[in-house]
């Protein structure tokens, strides 16, 4: 048994590469797991961040510091009465959320989160993400349609026209990025997710900087592109609060409600995970050239620990800022506790053979925590797109620009 | 049942179709419960798409019956319902009043309670135009600017508070002057105010006035022309962002405006985005009297010699004031009793109003929305 783990943790490819199906599957429960808990942890981090920005406090009485908000709200939506309106298409309404869930965490299927960390390396895996999820486009407007009110209706057409017209966009800055990967010797590209990477490394630039501005322009245009596809500020009309009450989903109620949200914060986390394998070297630590060898190799491998143990100093000053009540000594003993297993696993994650294994994950998962952070940032920035202006941004000004960068970036390669 | 509203005249709306999905036409029902409608408006849009073929405003759904429970009550006792209209402005309603009542009764109030209504009134103005912003932006999709503006509201809201007990239905004045004298620390407080707004006046702006996001959603939409405003009766900072210069303030002085240094702020283009602007020079203007108010503010009595039982002779009397939605009227017909034998109140909201199907036919979804948050109107007061 213990060899088998082991003979598996020394294998250099991916669970699917090779075909194990006790692997993939361990790496399918393990990644739907981890997805489902950064939703959690980003449901909550974003109401925190959110209220912080707008000199609120956030949640502050579930837990210390709100930190059982997320699941007293699961379990409240749990709880609640499922609601079909009567004049709804019932199997399309039942069936709506399932396919928006699907899409979104099925594309997580080929995210590398490491050269071996993936549950499969599909050879054509972009392709593969950029088609599922935009399969939920589809869950959007059956849920628009079946609930048979205009409101809803009038969201879900939005949204149809938003994720479609901003898919040409992004699909084309996309395509730049592909081509970038076929600038090698032999002249052959690769859709691979952890192909696209490795390309990244033999390159030795993040595709982010190659061609300075043009890979940072194709990016630009995929990070706004990826905000209006997860229909997120200041792109959120199919959602418009202050026009169309909830959207597609204002028929929705209890857990079929929480379905759209999973849905729609995993996706925000799938599309974040393609902007950072495309352009921001994936898996790389940073600057993996110009701070190479041996000594800076193990500098950034003691990031991950240090993380968790910031983590945990912010949990004990919060215990030490708590207040000297008994009510509060619960809530204390509590936020002590959690600072404790963060610093526990900080301490794990210093010992060499963890160390070696995760730190992939961990510059993958920092990365995308940025996009996440991002996300929030506009959320409190910025007002709302009207329809036609969103239309407008999309095709006269991101497909125009994606086109342009797209022939630019064919040139050089042909140049260089 | 047929909803009635279905039959209204200019919507041609007629019979239902079998379902809304035969035609292009959609007809919607925005409130009286939705979030962007501030409170119980309830607006039938008829749509193509997402183009606005017309609107039909319902209202009455907070309709209280001030004017009526006003033939019930002496003077003295009607003066804390007219805060209850315009709930966020409620200074100026009782401003409006009592002068009103004072006019027919032919007293003035005396120079140091006029100064103290101006300055409670003006700061009720920022108040007022504060919420306004908050809720607008909001409205637009920023959320961030509505905590902001409430921040900064609460400090005025603590004057008042400190001032006469109330935050929001303040009761501040009383026919014939004020009943209560400034606290002590009044002026201290007051001039602390007035340092710590205009950066945060600043930040707002620095949010809004040239995010390109805000400048989109707000130039062009919802233009009315300065013609339009007056044949429709339209006052208020929405008819100065239109071009007309005409104020009260300046034009017909009460309380003590015409001891005052100020300007007229206008707009020229009718949009939106003027009116923003408008408000927002609007709010420095206030600090400019604030300021020059509480500078000048003379020693004295602060109530006239007014009888206990107030019965005024018999009469009408019309008396308006800006307040910080528009033109705020009351028309008072006395019968020579303690009560009023009628009071109708002319709200700037409910006039306002009535520019909304002007403002946004031919526009989109939207685009009421944005229209409703600049009209800025309180359903309270529109209903009354």
């Amino acid at each position: 048994m213990l060899d088998y783990i082991k003979s598996y943790l020394d294998m250099n490819a991916t669970p699917g590469q090779a075909g194990n199906v006790f692997w993939a599957t361990v790496y399918i429960f393990v990644v739907f797991g981890g997805v489902s808990v950064a939703v959690m942890a980003m449901n909550w981090l974003e109401r925190k961040a959110l209220a912080h920005f707008q000199i609120r406090l956030g949640p502050m009485r579930v837990g210390p510091h709100g930190l059982l908000q997320p699941i007293a709200d699961a379990l409240k939506l749990l709880t609640k009465e499922d609601i079909i309106p009567s004049e709804a298409d019932k199997f399309v309404f039942w069936i709506a959320p399932l396919i928006i869930l699907c899409a979104s965490f099925t594309v997580y299927i080929v995210i590398p989160f490491g050269p071996t960390h993936a549950i499969t390396d599909l050879n054509i895996g972009i392709l593969f993400m950029l088609g599922v999820s935009s399969l939920s486009v589809l869950g959007v407007v059956m849920a628009g349609w079946a609930s048979n009110s205009h409101y809803p209706l009038i969201g879900a057409l939005r949204s149809s026209a938003q994720m479609v017209s901003y898919e040409v966009a992004m699909g084309l800055a996309v395509v730049s990025a592909i081509l970038m990967t076929s600038l090698n010797k032999t002249g052959t590209g690769t859709l691979s997710m952890i192909g696209i990477v490795q390309a990244q490394q033999a390159q030795q630039t993040w595709f982010l900087f190659k061609f300075f501005p043009l890979g940072f322009i194709a990016f630009g245009v995929f990070a706004i592109a990826m905000v209006a596809e997860t229909n997120r500020a200041p792109f959120d009309l199919p959602e418009a609060e202050s026009e169309l009450t909830a959207g597609f989903h204002t028929e929705y109620s209890g857990l079929r409600w929480s379905l759209f949200m999973l849905g729609e914060y995993a996706a925000m986390i799938a599309v974040s995970s393609i902007a950072v394998t495309l352009w921001l070297g994936g898996w790389m630590r940073p600057f993996p050239n110009a701070l190479a060898g041996e000594t800076w190799d193990l500098v950034f491998s003691l990031f991950p620990g240090f993380t968790f143990l910031a983590l945990a100093v912010f949990c004990f000053i919060g215990v030490a800022r708590m207040p000297k009540h008994p009510y509060f000594r619960i809530q204390t003993i509590g936020l002590a506790g959690f600072g404790a297993v963060l610093a526990l696993i900080g301490l794990i994650l210093f010992a060499p053979p963890v160390r070696d294994r995760i730190f992939d994950i961990y510059w993958f998962c920092i990365k995308v925590a940025g996009f996440m952070y991002l996300y929030i940032w506009y959320r409190a920035t910025f007002p709302r797109y009207r329809f036609d202006q969103l239309m407008k941004v999309g095709w006269k000004v991101l497909l125009p620009i994606a086109v342009g960068v797209l022939i630019l970036t064919a040139v050089m390669g042909v140049i260089f | 049942m047929t909803d009635p509203t279905t039959y209204l005249s200019h919507l041609e709306l007629g019979q239902p179709d079998k379902t809304f999905l035969d035609s292009n036409e959609l007809i919607i029902n925005m409130g009286p419960q939705h979030p962007a409608t501030h409170g119980v408006l309830r607006v039938i849009l008829k749509l193509d798409g997402e183009k606005v073929l017309g609107t039909e405003c319902v209202i009455g759904y907070l309709h209280r019956g001030v004017e009526k429970i006003a033939e019930h009550r002496t003077y003295t006792m009607f003066n804390p319902y007219v805060d209850r209209m315009d709930y966020v402005a409620a200074v100026s309603n009782g401003l409006g009043y009592c002068e009103a009542v004072e006019k027919i009764l032919n007293v003035q109030a005396p120079p140091r309670a006029n100064y103290i209504r101006v300055i409670l009134a003006e700061l009720n103005r920022l108040a007022s135009h504060m919420l306004w912003l908050g809720t607008h932006a909001l409205d637009i999709g920023a959320m961030t600017p509505l905590f902001y503006t409430f921040r900064d509201r609460e400090e005025i809201l603590k004057i008042f508070e400190k001032y006469c007990g109330a935050r929001l239905t303040t009761h501040a004045f009383r026919i014939g002057g004020c009943q209560y004298e400034t606290y002590e620390g009044f002026e201290d407080d007051v001039k602390k105010f007035l340092d710590f707004v205009p950066p945060k006046i600043d930040e707002y702006e620095e949010l809004l006035t040239t995010n390109r996001i805000w400048v989109e959603r707000t130039k062009g939409v919802g233009y009315i022309s300065g013609e339009d405003c007056i044949a429709l009766g339209v006052t208020g900072p929405v008819l100065r962002a239109s071009g007309v210069k005409w104020d009260l303030r300046k034009a017909q002085p009460y309380a003590a405006y015409s001891d005052f240094d100020f300007e007229i702020p206008i707009g020229q283009n009718g949009d939106t985005y003027d009116r923003y602007i408008v408000r927002m020079q609007e709010m420095r203007q206030s600090l400019r009297i604030i300021r020059q108010a509480i500078d000048r503010i003379p020693e004295g009595p602060i109530m006239a010699k007014i009888p206990k039982v107030i019965k005024p002779p018999v009469g009408e009397i019309y008396h308006s004031i800006e307040a910080p939605k528009g033109e705020l009227g009351y028309f008072i017909v006395s019968d020579g009793s303690t009560q009023p034998y009628r009071i109708r109140v002319r709200p700037p909201s409910f006039v306002n109003l009535q520019a909304l199907d002007l403002m946004v036919r031919g526009q989109l979804v939207a685009d009421v929305i944005a229209v409703i948050g600049t009209l800025d109107i309180v359903l309270g007061e529109v209903d009354r």
